[in-house]
């Protein structure tokens, strides 16, 4: 049985809390209040109902017949968390930890967000439970997504524009940490991913693993069987690690983690530490794998989808690339553009950027496996927030 | 007897308290820091803690998130920072230098070259800010076989049990963060402060030295009294930032020189 992290948070050597003192107490009291509650019978009733009527899970699967014929092989299923409120995975998350939040009486919610979509589904549920929101977002990612950071001032939150280092993801969760160790008592601080000191990668990877526990379910009713193998994007590996964890006991079925290839994994310009075997280091508060130059600064990333912008990954995924229970390769820009277009044609469903990288590498094995062969690819967000890039990108002024 | 040990007893027996001023190896410029190591000491550091630069700094306000950027402009590497050291230890061998930053530089360059290195040029404690005691054990086992002092922080929220736990891994000096928040922040409680340090005291039988939040002669005084050593960092920081190459060396002398006098009425 498939038993991570141990009790101190470690994934093999990965993960762990390397983080300021300053910052050990609030930790030790969101583990105790998180080991409380994690099997608190009220507590799961609570989420459950949220669950199901505020976010609208469960979220269908989808067999993507014309797209897979159109490939030539493998029967390629899509497990739908576009379809959640707000439009992506992250909000499964965001209602967990807001709710935990109300328990430890924390009035004040915090968040990093680099596309904007964990920020929504921060100010969202911050909106839900009556609580005062601030969102840090880099300054650069707050100019690319000017659409989402409005849709969390809808929602009553306040985003601060990060102006530090390289005014993107990375930064605005050293801004978040910033602000948590300065107004502990009365703030909560949500991570959008599966990073972070413990037990943030343990809990983001809970509350998201609704996503693999239906999966399990769904998939014998329509597809007849458990996929060959699961496919999904990773940033830092929250969506995936969600796809991914009911899975990881069972042997048959592959587990396959999609990085940002950027503009091609030897230009160096990518976001992809697990598929290039980066330097491990220590960032963020874990142990993992890591963009890095030889003096251990961290590198700025590239990805078109800035939602995998990041350069560092969730620790359990750099335990799963050792033990070898998962592995990892990259997509590049154009070729998660290409899945978009074809999604967008063959199936009538615009698919977010980030998950494009899962279905593209979904597109270069199918073709290769035979037709009775069936992949699950986690499409985990929509794309609506990414036309201006979309567009952009073929050169068309909206 | 270690260099941080000898200033410590030295201290006591002139009824003195330590000042320990921070700034960052390469800001303003590479070339002025080991000049400015020199001028602290002149004006009356007792002991300096070298910043070493890194990009994402998580504990840091920004007056030293900047003063890293800076250094890492000029490409300020950890090597540096070492070669940096071994040229203050030309002219001066008594002053203890502890490096103060984050652990990936130095987890990128290895623990037991990084330990072996400071040794050779003369370093005599190493602070990594995100590096706890559950963490440190491996990491500072190699400082400590070279022996390096690690020095560990603690802070108003740090429970009992583990400043226990600090007090049984520290060396050197422990470093207790007068506030909650990042450096530089403005909101210094010395009610709080006075409160603590007692609670501090009955396990950390190691010199007590608090920094965050102590920009003045008057701050420095007031915290002096309450402990074993007053750190000061962005101010002087801050300092630096508003001087230019001509007037940064004369400018922070004189600031430490007023910290230094009101350090000495405590």
């Amino acid at each position: 049985m498939y038993n991570y992290p141990d009790s101190t948070g470690h994934f093999g050597p990965y993960g762990g809390i390397y983080v300021a003192e300053t910052l050990m107490g609030a930790l030790d009291e969101l583990n105790q209040a998180y080991e409380k509650y994690r099997h608190d019978p009220e507590f799961i009733a609570e989420l459950n109902y949220d669950l199901k009527h505020f976010v609208g899970r469960p979220s269908p699967i989808y067999h993507a017949k014309r797209w897979s014929q159109q490939l030539g092989g493998a029967q390629i299923f899509l497990k739908r968390e576009d379809l959640n409120h707000t439009g992506a995975h992250k909000v499964n998350n965001t209602v967990g930890q807001a709710l935990l939040a109300k328990r430890m009486g924390k009035p004040r919610v915090i968040a990093e967000t680099g596309a904007g979509q964990h920020g929504v589904a921060t100010a969202t549920v911050a909106a839900r439970y009556g609580m005062e929101c601030v969102v840090y977002m880099g300054s650069e990612d707050v100019q690319r997504q000017a659409q989402n950071v409005y849709r969390m001032k809808l929602l009553g939150a306040t985003v601060v524009p990060v102006e530090s280092g390289s005014k993107t993801l990375k930064d605005a969760l050293n801004e978040a940490m910033r602000d948590w160790v300065t107004n502990i008592e009365n703030t909560f601080y949500i991570i959008g991913t599966v990073a972070g000191p413990h037990p943030y990668p343990m809990m983001v990877r809970d509350f998201n693993s609704i996503v693999s526990k239906e999966c399990v379910v769904q998939m014998p009713e329509l597809a007849g069987r458990q996929p060959d193998a699961v496919i999904a994007c990773v940033g830092g590996g929250s969506n995936a690690m969600g796809v991914f964890y009911s899975y990881i006991d069972m042997p048959g079925v592959k587990l396959i983690g999609v990085e940002a290839g950027g503009h091609g994994i030897n230009s160096g310009q990518h976001a992809a530490p697990l598929t290039t075997n980066s330097k491990v280091g220590v960032l963020h508060g874990n142990r993992t794998y890591l963009m890095q130059d030889e003096n251990g600064q961290i590198i700025e990333t590239h990805s078109i989808s800035a939602g995998l912008d990041y350069p560092g990954v969730g620790p359990e995924h750099s335990w799963l690339k050792d033990s070898g229970r998962a592995e990892y390769v990259a997509i590049n820009d154009d070729e998660a553009l290409r899945a978009f277009h074809d999604l967008c044609h063959l199936e009538g469903i615009i698919p977010a950027l980030e998950s494009s990288h899962a279905l593209a590498h979904a597109a270069k094995i199918a073709p290769t496996m035979g037709k009775d062969k069936v992949l699950l690819v986690n499409l985990s967000g929509r794309g609506d927030k990414d036309m201006a890039t979309v567009a952009r990108a073929s050169n068309i002024q909206l | 007897m270690s260099r941080i040990q000898t200033t410590f007893d030295k201290l006591k027996q002139h009824k003195r308290k330590a000042l320990i001023p921070f700034f960052t190896a390469g800001d303003p410029t590479p070339a002025l820091t080991v000049s400015l190591l020199h001028a602290l000491v002149d004006a009356g550091a007792d002991i300096i803690e070298l910043g070493v630069p890194f990009s994402d700094p998580m504990a840091d306000g920004p007056t030293i998130q900047r003063s890293s950027e800076r250094a890492l402009k000029h490409g300020v590497s950890l090597h540096d920072v070492l070669d940096m050291v071994a040229s203050f230890r030309t002219r001066d061998v008594s002053t203890p230098i502890v490096l103060m930053g984050y652990g990936n530089p130095i987890e990128a360059m290895g623990w037991e070259r990084f330990a072996t290195r400071c040794a050779q040029v003369g370093v005599d404690g190493v602070l990594t800010v995100d590096f706890p005691p559950e963490e440190s054990h491996e990491a500072f086992g190699h400082l400590q076989r070279h022996g390096i002092d690690p020095i560990f922080l603690l802070a108003p929220t740090s429970t009992d049990a583990r400043v226990e736990r600090v007090a049984k891994q520290a060396r050197g000096y422990v470093y207790y963060v007068s506030l909650k928040g990042v450096t530089g922040a403005g909101h210094l409680d010395l009610a709080a402060i006075e409160q603590k340090i007692p609670q501090l005291r009955k396990h950390i039988k190691l010199p007590i030295g608090v920094g965050f939040g102590i920009r003045d002669a008057a701050t420095a005084l007031a915290v002096a009294k309450l402990c074993d050593g007053v750190v000061v960092g962005s101010r002087i920081v801050q300092e630096i930032e508003n001087s230019t190459e001509q007037n940064v060396i004369a400018n922070v002398s004189k600031l430490v020189k007023e910290l230094r006098l009101a350090v000495d009425i405590a």
